[in-house]
Protein backbone atom coordinates (compact mmCIF):
# COMPACT_ATOMS: atom_id res chain seq x y z
CA UNK A 1 0.00 0.00 0.00
CA UNK A 2 1.49 3.34 -1.03
CA UNK A 3 -1.20 5.81 -0.03
CA UNK A 4 -3.70 5.53 2.79
CA UNK A 5 -6.30 8.24 3.22
CA UNK A 6 -8.05 8.72 6.54
CA UNK A 7 -11.31 10.60 6.05
CA UNK A 8 -12.08 12.30 9.35
CA UNK A 9 -9.69 14.11 11.65
CA UNK A 10 -11.24 13.60 15.06
CA UNK A 11 -10.43 10.92 17.64
CA UNK A 12 -11.20 7.92 15.41
CA UNK A 13 -9.27 9.35 12.47
CA UNK A 14 -6.29 10.33 14.59
CA UNK A 15 -6.29 6.93 16.31
CA UNK A 16 -6.31 5.24 12.89
CA UNK A 17 -3.40 7.37 11.69
CA UNK A 18 -1.46 6.52 14.85
CA UNK A 19 -2.23 2.82 14.45
CA UNK A 20 -1.07 2.87 10.83
CA UNK A 21 2.32 4.22 11.84
CA UNK A 22 2.58 2.02 14.91
CA UNK A 23 1.79 -1.06 12.85
CA UNK A 24 4.60 -0.21 10.46
CA UNK A 25 2.86 1.48 7.56
CA UNK A 26 5.46 3.92 6.18
CA UNK A 27 3.79 5.07 2.96
CA UNK A 28 1.96 8.31 2.19
CA UNK A 29 -0.67 9.14 4.77
CA UNK A 30 -3.34 11.75 4.07
CA UNK A 31 -5.78 12.88 6.75
CA UNK A 32 -8.86 14.77 5.56
CA UNK A 33 -11.02 16.75 7.97
CA UNK A 34 -14.05 18.94 7.34
CA UNK A 35 -13.34 21.15 10.35
CA UNK A 36 -10.41 23.54 10.21
CA UNK A 37 -9.14 22.43 13.63
CA UNK A 38 -6.43 19.94 14.46
CA UNK A 39 -7.86 16.83 16.20
CA UNK A 40 -9.48 17.83 19.47
CA UNK A 41 -11.30 16.09 22.29
CA UNK A 42 -15.08 16.41 22.22
CA UNK A 43 -16.21 15.18 25.68
CA UNK A 44 -15.12 18.39 27.47
CA UNK A 45 -17.19 20.53 25.08
CA UNK A 46 -20.34 19.98 27.15
CA UNK A 47 -18.48 20.07 30.46
CA UNK A 48 -15.17 21.78 31.36
CA UNK A 49 -14.84 23.70 28.11
CA UNK A 50 -18.41 24.97 28.30
CA UNK A 51 -17.87 25.87 31.95
CA UNK A 52 -14.72 27.80 31.09
CA UNK A 53 -12.31 25.73 33.18
CA UNK A 54 -10.62 24.21 30.13
CA UNK A 55 -9.27 26.27 27.25
CA UNK A 56 -9.02 25.43 23.58
CA UNK A 57 -5.33 24.59 23.81
CA UNK A 58 -6.17 21.92 26.40
CA UNK A 59 -8.52 20.16 23.98
CA UNK A 60 -5.82 19.17 21.48
CA UNK A 61 -5.51 15.39 21.16
CA UNK A 62 -1.99 15.35 19.76
CA UNK A 63 0.96 15.22 22.11
CA UNK A 64 3.54 17.97 21.89
CA UNK A 65 5.96 17.25 19.08
CA UNK A 66 3.89 14.32 17.83
CA UNK A 67 4.52 13.92 14.11
CA UNK A 68 2.80 11.15 12.19
CA UNK A 69 4.33 12.20 8.90
CA UNK A 70 0.86 12.84 7.53
CA UNK A 71 -0.52 15.37 5.06
CA UNK A 72 -3.38 17.15 6.77
CA UNK A 73 -6.09 18.43 4.48
CA UNK A 74 -8.25 20.30 6.97
CA UNK A 75 -11.28 22.48 6.39
CA UNK A 76 -12.42 20.43 3.42
CA UNK A 77 -15.10 17.78 3.29
CA UNK A 78 -14.96 14.54 1.35
CA UNK A 79 -17.88 14.51 -1.07
CA UNK A 80 -17.45 11.17 -2.74
CA UNK A 81 -15.49 7.97 -3.17
CA UNK A 82 -14.91 6.60 -6.65
CA UNK A 83 -14.78 2.87 -6.41
CA UNK A 84 -13.00 2.20 -9.72
CA UNK A 85 -10.12 4.64 -9.31
CA UNK A 86 -10.21 4.48 -5.50
CA UNK A 87 -10.21 8.26 -5.45
CA UNK A 88 -11.72 10.58 -2.87
CA UNK A 89 -13.39 13.72 -4.11
CA UNK A 90 -13.12 16.75 -1.86
CA UNK A 91 -15.46 19.72 -1.55
CA UNK A 92 -12.74 22.08 -2.74
CA UNK A 93 -12.37 20.17 -5.99
CA UNK A 94 -9.25 18.26 -5.10
CA UNK A 95 -8.97 14.52 -5.55
CA UNK A 96 -6.95 12.10 -3.44
CA UNK A 97 -6.12 8.69 -4.85
CA UNK A 98 -5.50 6.06 -2.21
CA UNK A 99 -4.89 2.31 -2.05
CA UNK A 100 -6.40 2.16 1.41
CA UNK A 101 -9.19 4.26 2.90
CA UNK A 102 -10.22 4.67 6.54
CA UNK A 103 -13.68 6.20 6.87
CA UNK A 104 -13.95 8.15 10.13
CA UNK A 105 -16.43 10.89 9.29
CA UNK A 106 -18.27 10.65 12.58
CA UNK A 107 -21.78 11.82 13.27
CA UNK A 108 -23.62 15.12 13.22
CA UNK A 109 -26.04 16.49 15.77
CA UNK A 110 -29.69 16.00 14.87
CA UNK A 111 -31.61 19.23 14.67
CA UNK A 112 -35.22 20.16 15.31
CA UNK A 113 -37.27 20.66 12.15
CA UNK A 114 -38.19 24.29 11.76
CA UNK A 115 -35.50 25.63 14.07
CA UNK A 116 -33.17 26.87 11.33
CA UNK A 117 -32.62 30.59 11.33
CA UNK A 118 -33.94 31.15 14.83
CA UNK A 119 -31.29 32.81 17.00
CA UNK A 120 -30.57 31.33 20.41
CA UNK A 121 -31.05 27.72 19.29
CA UNK A 122 -27.98 25.51 19.53
CA UNK A 123 -26.75 22.01 18.97
CA UNK A 124 -23.49 20.83 20.50
CA UNK A 125 -21.10 18.64 18.59
CA UNK A 126 -18.14 20.69 17.40
CA UNK A 127 -15.73 23.17 18.89
CA UNK A 128 -17.44 25.94 16.94
CA UNK A 129 -20.80 24.87 18.41
CA UNK A 130 -19.30 24.95 21.89
CA UNK A 131 -17.74 28.39 21.40
CA UNK A 132 -21.09 29.80 20.31
CA UNK A 133 -23.00 28.19 23.16
CA UNK A 134 -20.40 29.18 25.74
CA UNK A 135 -20.64 32.82 24.68
CA UNK A 136 -24.41 32.72 24.96
CA UNK A 137 -24.50 30.93 28.33
CA UNK A 138 -22.17 33.60 29.70
CA UNK A 139 -24.96 36.14 29.22
CA UNK A 140 -27.23 34.11 31.50
CA UNK A 141 -30.97 33.70 31.27
CA UNK A 142 -33.37 30.79 30.92
CA UNK A 143 -32.06 27.71 29.21
CA UNK A 144 -34.28 24.94 27.92
CA UNK A 145 -32.53 21.72 26.95
CA UNK A 146 -34.48 19.52 24.55
CA UNK A 147 -33.46 15.92 25.17
CA UNK A 148 -32.46 14.38 28.50
CA UNK A 149 -29.68 12.20 27.09
CA UNK A 150 -26.06 12.55 28.06
CA UNK A 151 -25.22 15.65 26.04
CA UNK A 152 -28.40 17.38 27.19
CA UNK A 153 -27.85 16.40 30.82
CA UNK A 154 -24.25 17.58 30.77
CA UNK A 155 -25.19 20.92 29.24
CA UNK A 156 -27.93 21.30 31.87
CA UNK A 157 -25.44 20.51 34.62
CA UNK A 158 -22.86 22.98 33.30
CA UNK A 159 -25.45 25.71 32.82
CA UNK A 160 -26.72 25.11 36.36
CA UNK A 161 -23.15 25.61 37.62
CA UNK A 162 -22.97 28.85 35.65
CA UNK A 163 -26.10 30.06 37.42
CA UNK A 164 -28.67 29.78 34.65
CA UNK A 165 -32.29 28.84 35.15
CA UNK A 166 -32.49 25.41 33.50
CA UNK A 167 -35.32 23.19 32.26
CA UNK A 168 -34.81 19.81 30.58
CA UNK A 169 -37.54 18.41 28.32
CA UNK A 170 -37.49 14.71 27.51
CA UNK A 171 -39.97 12.94 25.23
CA UNK A 172 -39.55 9.53 26.88
CA UNK A 173 -41.09 8.79 30.29
CA UNK A 174 -37.59 8.18 31.72
CA UNK A 175 -34.43 9.84 30.45
CA UNK A 176 -31.45 7.57 29.67
CA UNK A 177 -33.67 4.48 29.76
CA UNK A 178 -32.10 3.31 26.50
CA UNK A 179 -28.47 3.20 27.60
CA UNK A 180 -29.03 2.65 31.36
CA UNK A 181 -32.41 0.91 31.63
CA UNK A 182 -35.52 2.35 33.33
CA UNK A 183 -34.41 1.95 36.93
CA UNK A 184 -30.96 3.47 36.74
CA UNK A 185 -32.03 5.97 34.07
CA UNK A 186 -34.41 7.37 36.67
CA UNK A 187 -31.66 7.42 39.31
CA UNK A 188 -29.13 9.24 37.13
CA UNK A 189 -31.66 11.73 35.75
CA UNK A 190 -32.73 12.32 39.36
CA UNK A 191 -29.60 14.47 39.58
CA UNK A 192 -31.51 17.26 37.85
CA UNK A 193 -34.18 17.48 40.54
CA UNK A 194 -31.53 17.14 43.25
CA UNK A 195 -30.18 20.47 42.05
CA UNK A 196 -33.44 22.25 41.38
CA UNK A 197 -33.27 21.80 37.63
CA UNK A 198 -36.74 21.18 36.20
CA UNK A 199 -37.14 17.94 34.30
CA UNK A 200 -40.27 17.50 32.17
CA UNK A 201 -40.62 13.91 30.97
CA UNK A 202 -42.98 12.08 28.67
CA UNK A 203 -43.81 15.12 26.65
CA UNK A 204 -42.68 15.89 23.13
CA UNK A 205 -41.75 19.24 21.66
CA UNK A 206 -44.18 20.69 19.15
CA UNK A 207 -42.08 23.63 18.09
CA UNK A 208 -40.23 26.74 19.10
CA UNK A 209 -41.68 30.15 19.79
CA UNK A 210 -40.16 33.47 18.72
CA UNK A 211 -39.74 35.60 15.62
CA UNK A 212 -36.02 36.19 15.14
CA UNK A 213 -34.83 34.95 18.52
CA UNK A 214 -36.28 31.96 20.32
CA UNK A 215 -38.48 32.90 23.27
CA UNK A 216 -40.19 29.62 24.18
CA UNK A 217 -40.30 25.89 23.71
CA UNK A 218 -43.82 24.75 22.84
CA UNK A 219 -44.77 21.33 24.16
CA UNK A 220 -47.19 18.87 22.64
CA UNK A 221 -49.44 19.03 25.70
CA UNK A 222 -50.00 22.72 25.06
CA UNK A 223 -47.57 24.08 27.61
CA UNK A 224 -45.09 26.75 26.67
CA UNK A 225 -41.73 26.93 28.47
CA UNK A 226 -40.11 30.38 28.29
CA UNK A 227 -36.57 30.28 26.95
CA UNK A 228 -33.75 32.66 26.13
CA UNK A 229 -31.45 29.86 24.98
CA UNK A 230 -32.40 26.43 23.64
CA UNK A 231 -30.04 23.49 23.28
CA UNK A 232 -31.26 20.64 21.09
CA UNK A 233 -29.70 17.39 22.30
CA UNK A 234 -31.66 14.76 20.43
CA UNK A 235 -28.91 12.47 19.25
CA UNK A 236 -26.68 12.25 16.23
CA UNK A 237 -26.82 10.76 12.76
CA UNK A 238 -23.83 9.16 11.06
CA UNK A 239 -22.17 11.32 8.39
CA UNK A 240 -22.19 8.89 5.47
CA UNK A 241 -24.30 10.62 2.79
CA UNK A 242 -21.11 11.29 0.85
CA UNK A 243 -20.67 7.52 0.37
CA UNK A 244 -24.00 6.95 -1.33
CA UNK A 245 -23.44 5.29 -4.70
CA UNK A 246 -19.81 4.49 -3.87
CA UNK A 247 -20.40 0.78 -3.41
CA UNK A 248 -19.69 0.99 0.33
CA UNK A 249 -22.71 -0.69 1.92
CA UNK A 250 -24.61 1.63 4.24
CA UNK A 251 -27.01 0.61 6.99
CA UNK A 252 -27.28 2.92 9.99
CA UNK A 253 -23.83 4.24 9.07
CA UNK A 254 -21.18 2.23 7.27
CA UNK A 255 -21.95 -1.46 7.55
CA UNK A 256 -18.83 -3.22 8.81
CA UNK A 257 -17.60 -6.62 9.82
CA UNK A 258 -16.26 -7.34 13.29
CA UNK A 259 -12.92 -5.81 12.29
CA UNK A 260 -14.17 -2.65 10.63
CA UNK A 261 -13.93 -3.92 7.05
CA UNK A 262 -16.61 -2.57 4.73
CA UNK A 263 -18.17 -4.13 1.64
CA UNK A 264 -15.31 -2.66 -0.45
CA UNK A 265 -11.84 -4.20 -0.25
CA UNK A 266 -9.26 -1.75 1.05
CA UNK A 267 -11.86 0.37 2.82
CA UNK A 268 -12.48 0.22 6.57
CA UNK A 269 -14.66 2.40 8.80
CA UNK A 270 -14.23 3.44 12.43
CA UNK A 271 -15.80 5.67 15.06
CA UNK A 272 -19.33 7.05 15.27
CA UNK A 273 -20.09 6.53 11.57
CA UNK A 274 -19.25 2.81 11.64
CA UNK A 275 -21.81 0.11 12.34
CA UNK A 276 -19.63 -2.84 13.36
CA UNK A 277 -20.80 -6.39 13.63
CA UNK A 278 -20.71 -7.47 17.26
CA UNK A 279 -20.15 -11.24 17.39
CA UNK A 280 -21.34 -11.40 20.99
CA UNK A 281 -24.67 -9.81 20.17
CA UNK A 282 -24.93 -11.54 16.80
CA UNK A 283 -25.95 -8.19 15.34
CA UNK A 284 -24.55 -4.93 14.07
CA UNK A 285 -24.12 -2.20 16.65
CA UNK A 286 -23.13 1.36 15.95
CA UNK A 287 -21.34 2.63 19.05
CA UNK A 288 -20.97 6.38 19.54
CA UNK A 289 -18.56 6.25 22.47
CA UNK A 290 -15.22 7.94 22.82
CA UNK A 291 -13.63 4.67 23.91
CA UNK A 292 -14.77 2.90 20.74
CA UNK A 293 -13.33 5.67 18.59
CA UNK A 294 -10.07 5.37 20.46
CA UNK A 295 -9.70 1.57 20.55
CA UNK A 296 -11.34 0.13 17.45
CA UNK A 297 -9.21 1.81 14.78
CA UNK A 298 -6.32 -0.40 15.81
CA UNK A 299 -8.23 -3.54 14.79
CA UNK A 300 -9.49 -1.90 11.60
CA UNK A 301 -5.98 -0.84 10.62
CA UNK A 302 -4.70 -4.37 11.22
CA UNK A 303 -7.40 -5.68 8.88
CA UNK A 304 -6.67 -2.97 6.31
CA UNK A 305 -2.93 -3.62 6.23
CA UNK A 306 -3.39 -7.40 6.18
CA UNK A 307 -5.95 -7.23 3.40
CA UNK A 308 -8.47 -8.96 5.60
CA UNK A 309 -6.60 -12.10 6.52
CA UNK A 310 -6.85 -11.63 10.27
CA UNK A 311 -9.16 -13.20 12.81
CA UNK A 312 -11.05 -10.34 14.43
CA UNK A 313 -10.94 -10.28 18.21
CA UNK A 314 -14.02 -10.05 20.39
CA UNK A 315 -14.66 -6.39 21.15
CA UNK A 316 -14.44 -5.19 24.71
CA UNK A 317 -17.74 -4.20 26.32
CA UNK A 318 -18.54 -0.64 25.31
CA UNK A 319 -17.60 1.90 27.96
CA UNK A 320 -18.61 5.52 28.41
CA UNK A 321 -18.61 8.12 31.11
CA UNK A 322 -20.41 11.31 31.94
CA UNK A 323 -19.90 14.05 34.50
CA UNK A 324 -23.01 15.72 35.86
CA UNK A 325 -23.45 17.96 38.91
CA UNK A 326 -20.07 16.84 40.24
CA UNK A 327 -20.98 13.15 40.00
CA UNK A 328 -18.80 10.84 37.92
CA UNK A 329 -21.03 8.46 35.99
CA UNK A 330 -19.48 5.43 34.31
CA UNK A 331 -21.14 2.63 32.37
CA UNK A 332 -19.83 -0.49 30.64
CA UNK A 333 -21.62 -3.27 28.80
CA UNK A 334 -25.14 -3.45 27.38
CA UNK A 335 -28.20 -2.72 29.53
CA UNK A 336 -30.68 -3.92 26.90
CA UNK A 337 -32.26 -7.27 27.68
CA UNK A 338 -31.00 -7.50 31.25
CA UNK A 339 -33.34 -9.01 33.80
CA UNK A 340 -31.97 -7.62 37.05
CA UNK A 341 -30.08 -4.66 38.46
CA UNK A 342 -28.57 -4.95 41.90
CA UNK A 343 -26.77 -2.39 44.01
CA UNK A 344 -23.39 -3.86 44.97
CA UNK A 345 -22.04 -0.84 46.85
CA UNK A 346 -23.26 2.53 48.05
CA UNK A 347 -26.85 3.66 47.77
CA UNK A 348 -28.87 5.15 44.93
CA UNK A 349 -30.25 7.91 47.15
CA UNK A 350 -26.72 9.10 47.87
CA UNK A 351 -25.89 9.18 44.13
CA UNK A 352 -22.91 7.13 45.18
CA UNK A 353 -23.56 3.68 43.90
CA UNK A 354 -22.25 0.71 41.98
CA UNK A 355 -24.97 -1.29 40.22
CA UNK A 356 -24.55 -4.51 38.29
CA UNK A 357 -26.88 -5.60 35.48
CA UNK A 358 -27.37 -9.31 35.00
CA UNK A 359 -28.94 -11.55 32.39
CA UNK A 360 -29.75 -15.08 33.54
CA UNK A 361 -27.53 -14.49 36.54
CA UNK A 362 -24.49 -13.39 34.53
CA UNK A 363 -23.14 -9.82 34.89
CA UNK A 364 -23.43 -8.05 31.52
CA UNK A 365 -23.20 -4.39 32.44
CA UNK A 366 -22.11 -2.17 35.29
CA UNK A 367 -22.96 1.40 36.29
CA UNK A 368 -20.96 3.52 38.70
CA UNK A 369 -21.80 6.87 40.25
CA UNK A 370 -18.75 8.26 42.06
CA UNK A 371 -17.30 4.76 42.30
CA UNK A 372 -14.28 4.86 39.96
CA UNK A 373 -12.28 2.29 41.87
CA UNK A 374 -14.92 -0.41 42.12
CA UNK A 375 -16.22 0.36 38.66
CA UNK A 376 -12.79 -0.20 37.16
CA UNK A 377 -12.60 -3.63 38.73
CA UNK A 378 -16.06 -4.62 37.50
CA UNK A 379 -15.32 -3.32 34.02
CA UNK A 380 -12.17 -5.44 33.82
CA UNK A 381 -14.11 -8.45 35.03
CA UNK A 382 -16.80 -7.91 32.40
CA UNK A 383 -14.15 -7.73 29.69
CA UNK A 384 -12.57 -10.93 30.92
CA UNK A 385 -15.74 -12.98 31.22
CA UNK A 386 -18.03 -11.77 28.48
CA UNK B 1 11.21 11.58 53.21
CA UNK B 2 7.58 11.01 53.97
CA UNK B 3 6.44 7.74 55.52
CA UNK B 4 3.63 6.15 53.48
CA UNK B 5 2.62 2.81 54.95
CA UNK B 6 4.09 -0.49 56.03
CA UNK B 7 5.08 -2.78 53.17
CA UNK B 8 3.24 -5.63 54.91
CA UNK B 9 0.02 -3.56 54.80
CA UNK B 10 0.22 -3.05 51.03
CA UNK B 11 -0.49 -6.33 49.22
CA UNK B 12 0.88 -6.91 45.75
CA UNK B 13 -1.39 -5.44 43.08
CA UNK B 14 -2.59 -2.72 45.44
CA UNK B 15 -1.99 1.00 45.76
CA UNK B 16 -1.80 3.39 48.69
CA UNK B 17 -2.67 7.06 48.31
CA UNK B 18 -0.60 9.49 50.32
CA UNK B 19 -2.81 12.51 51.01
CA UNK B 20 -0.25 15.23 50.56
CA UNK B 21 -0.66 18.12 48.13
CA UNK B 22 -0.62 17.08 45.36
CA UNK B 23 -1.35 13.48 46.40
CA UNK B 24 1.12 10.70 45.65
CA UNK B 25 0.36 7.02 45.05
CA UNK B 26 2.52 4.10 46.05
CA UNK B 27 2.07 0.94 43.98
CA UNK B 28 3.14 -2.56 44.95
CA UNK B 29 3.41 -4.54 41.71
CA UNK B 30 2.72 -8.24 41.28
CA UNK B 31 6.48 -8.71 40.91
CA UNK B 32 7.03 -7.20 44.34
CA UNK B 33 8.44 -3.86 43.25
CA UNK B 34 7.29 -0.60 44.85
CA UNK B 35 6.88 2.63 42.87
CA UNK B 36 5.57 6.08 43.68
CA UNK B 37 4.04 8.51 41.19
CA UNK B 38 1.74 11.51 41.38
CA UNK B 39 -1.74 10.20 42.11
CA UNK B 40 -3.62 12.61 39.83
CA UNK B 41 -3.92 11.70 36.17
CA UNK B 42 -2.36 14.40 33.97
CA UNK B 43 -5.41 14.36 31.69
CA UNK B 44 -8.27 15.00 34.11
CA UNK B 45 -8.95 14.84 37.81
CA UNK B 46 -8.81 11.12 38.61
CA UNK B 47 -6.95 9.15 41.25
CA UNK B 48 -4.51 6.68 39.73
CA UNK B 49 -4.58 4.72 42.99
CA UNK B 50 -8.13 3.80 41.92
CA UNK B 51 -6.78 2.59 38.60
CA UNK B 52 -5.85 -0.81 37.23
CA UNK B 53 -2.35 -2.07 37.91
CA UNK B 54 -0.86 -4.47 35.40
CA UNK B 55 2.85 -5.18 35.38
CA UNK B 56 4.61 -1.84 35.68
CA UNK B 57 1.71 0.08 34.21
CA UNK B 58 -1.33 1.75 35.72
CA UNK B 59 -4.51 2.49 33.79
CA UNK B 60 -6.50 5.56 34.80
CA UNK B 61 -9.97 4.56 36.08
CA UNK B 62 -11.76 7.24 34.05
CA UNK B 63 -10.44 7.46 30.50
CA UNK B 64 -7.96 4.59 30.30
CA UNK B 65 -4.75 6.59 29.93
CA UNK B 66 -1.81 4.39 30.89
CA UNK B 67 1.37 5.41 32.68
CA UNK B 68 4.64 3.57 33.16
CA UNK B 69 5.30 3.43 36.89
CA UNK B 70 9.07 3.33 36.35
CA UNK B 71 9.34 6.48 34.24
CA UNK B 72 5.95 8.15 34.51
CA UNK B 73 5.71 8.10 30.70
CA UNK B 74 2.35 7.98 28.93
CA UNK B 75 1.85 4.52 27.43
CA UNK B 76 -1.68 5.18 26.17
CA UNK B 77 -3.65 8.42 25.53
CA UNK B 78 -5.71 10.56 26.15
CA UNK B 79 -3.07 11.81 28.63
CA UNK B 80 -0.35 13.78 26.87
CA UNK B 81 2.02 14.56 29.73
CA UNK B 82 3.90 12.13 32.00
CA UNK B 83 3.22 11.86 35.71
CA UNK B 84 6.05 12.71 38.12
CA UNK B 85 7.84 9.78 39.65
CA UNK B 86 9.16 9.79 43.20
CA UNK B 87 11.97 7.91 44.87
CA UNK B 88 10.86 5.06 47.13
CA UNK B 89 12.86 3.78 50.09
CA UNK B 90 11.84 0.74 52.13
CA UNK B 91 13.43 0.70 55.57
CA UNK B 92 12.57 -1.63 58.43
CA UNK B 93 9.41 -2.69 56.61
CA UNK B 94 8.25 0.90 56.18
CA UNK B 95 7.74 2.54 52.77
CA UNK B 96 9.04 6.10 52.50
CA UNK B 97 8.63 8.48 49.59
CA UNK B 98 11.12 11.20 48.66
CA UNK B 99 8.89 13.63 46.79
CA UNK B 100 10.31 14.94 43.55
CA UNK B 101 11.21 18.61 43.38
CA UNK B 102 10.13 18.78 39.74
CA UNK B 103 6.95 20.64 38.89
CA UNK B 104 3.97 18.27 38.73
CA UNK B 105 1.95 17.87 35.51
CA UNK B 106 -1.49 18.42 36.97
CA UNK B 107 -4.56 18.35 34.70
CA UNK B 108 -5.76 21.78 33.48
CA UNK B 109 -8.84 21.84 35.75
CA UNK B 110 -6.72 21.34 38.89
CA UNK B 111 -3.92 23.61 37.72
CA UNK B 112 -6.38 26.45 37.14
CA UNK B 113 -7.93 25.87 40.58
CA UNK B 114 -4.50 26.06 42.23
CA UNK B 115 -3.73 29.22 40.28
CA UNK B 116 -6.87 30.82 41.69
CA UNK B 117 -8.84 30.60 38.47
CA UNK B 118 -12.38 29.29 38.18
CA UNK B 119 -12.73 25.90 39.78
Amino acid sequence: MRTVAVVGASLAGLSAARSLRRQGYDGRLVVIGDETHRPYDRPPLSKEFLAGTLGEADLGLEAEGEDLGAEWLLGTRATGLDRASRALRLADGREVRADGVVIATGAAARTLPGSAGLAGVHTLRTLDDARALRAELARGGRLVVIGGGFVGAEVASTAYTLGLDVTVVEAAPTPLAGPLGETMGAVVSGLHADHGVRLLCGVGVKGLGGEKHVDAVLLEDGRSVPADIVVVGVGARPCVEWLEGSGVALDNGVKCGADGRTSLAGVVAVGDCANWYDPRAGAHRRVEHWTGARERPDAAVTALLAGGAVEPGVPRPPYFWSDQYGVKIQFAGHAAGTDSVTVEAGAVDDRDVLAVYRRAGEPVAVLGMNQPRLFMRWRKQLAATS
Amino acid sequence: MIPACRLADLPRGEAFRLDIDPPVSVFHTDDGEVFAIDDTCTHQDASLADGWLEGCEVECPLHASKFDLRTGAVDAPPAKLPVRTHEVVVEDGMIYVRVSTDAPNLPPCIASRLAGGPA
